[in-house]
């Protein structure tokens, strides 16, 4: 095998060795798991509102159970083939949050409780949460600007 | 049971996910950037009040893609600016996700700790 020289060239070599994932086949997984999990929410969701909770407690229900779920599912080691067969399916809806979390922290567990469990948790999580506070912060501080000057944007 | 809801949470929640298969399959995105991506549009679209209409529609189906943790970023800034004033900018989203996030660090903090890494195989 001849030396890869430039970057196009191993992006060649890289494009020839990784095989070509069957995109509709992973699409039609993605499609029907991430549907069944949001489909359970859904359920979980009419349960809370048969037993009286508001709208906004039981879309906060929903939200816990799932993510206790995979949580658990990640530490048994079951969530991580759900995710190879599923793709987006399974790391779209919120239990890929989690999942996030669970598995750097197992995979650096080696490392101690702080700086292996503790820090490694957020390395997926962690730029979710900044650029999604920052982002919810920025919206707040244009709404207000709106709002004084007696434009309703929303 | 309200099967018809179940139903629209099962279509609108599984083409959310289908749009990230695509963004994985052709655009090589990392699936952290996909995440990160996901939010900020949630957390757009909560804030021009277009998201909501996806949630009345479809319930859970758009609440519990991580487009729908954005929205509700969004929705809590917004609500807390309208009570509070101007510090709701900076309670009011993390307040509303509040659940989510807490229940994410702690059942992940657990879980962790109870699992056993597995040994990769060679």
């Amino acid at each position: 095998m001849k030396p890869i020289q430039s970057k196009e060239e191993y992006q060649e070599y890289v494009d020839q060795k990784t095989p070509n994932s069957p995109i509709a086949k992973n699409c039609f997984n993605a499609f029907w798991v991430g549907g069944v999990i949001c489909a359970i929410g859904q359920i979980i969701f009419e349960i809370c509102k048969t037993r009286g909770l508001d709208e906004t407690n039981s879309y906060t229900i929903v939200s816990m159970l799932l993510v206790f779920f995979s949580a658990f599912l990640t530490g048994l080691n079951i969530f991580n083939k759900i995710g190879k067969f599923a793709g987006a399916g399974s790391l779209v809806p919120i239990t890929g949050f989690a999942n996030s979390i669970v598995s750097p922290a197992m995979e650096y567990k080696s490392e101690g409780y702080v700086m292996g469990v503790g820090a490694k948790m957020f390395t997926v999580a962690g730029p979710v949460l900044v650029y999604g506070i920052s982002s919810s912060i920025i919206i707040g501080i244009i709404y207000i600007i709106f709002n004084t000057q007696s434009l309703t944007l929303i | 049971m309200d099967w018809i809801m179940i139903l629209k949470a099962f279509i609108v929640g599984g083409t959310i996910c289908l749009i990230g298969q695509v963004l994985i399959d052709k655009t090589k995105l990392t699936p952290a950037r996909i995440l990160v991506a996901y939010v900020t549009t949630g957390v757009i679209l909560g804030g021009l009040g277009i998201y909501k209409h996806l949630i009345n529609f479809a319930g859970c189906g758009a609440t519990v893609p991580l487009t729908g943790f954005g929205s509700l970023l969004a929705k809590g800034t917004i609500s807390e600016i309208e009570s509070n004033g101007f510090i709701g900018a900076f309670t009011g989203g993390v307040k509303a996700a509040a659940g989510g996030i807490s229940a994410a660090i702690f059942f992940g903090y657990i879980a962790s700790l109870i699992s056993k890494p597995k040994i990769k195989k060679q």
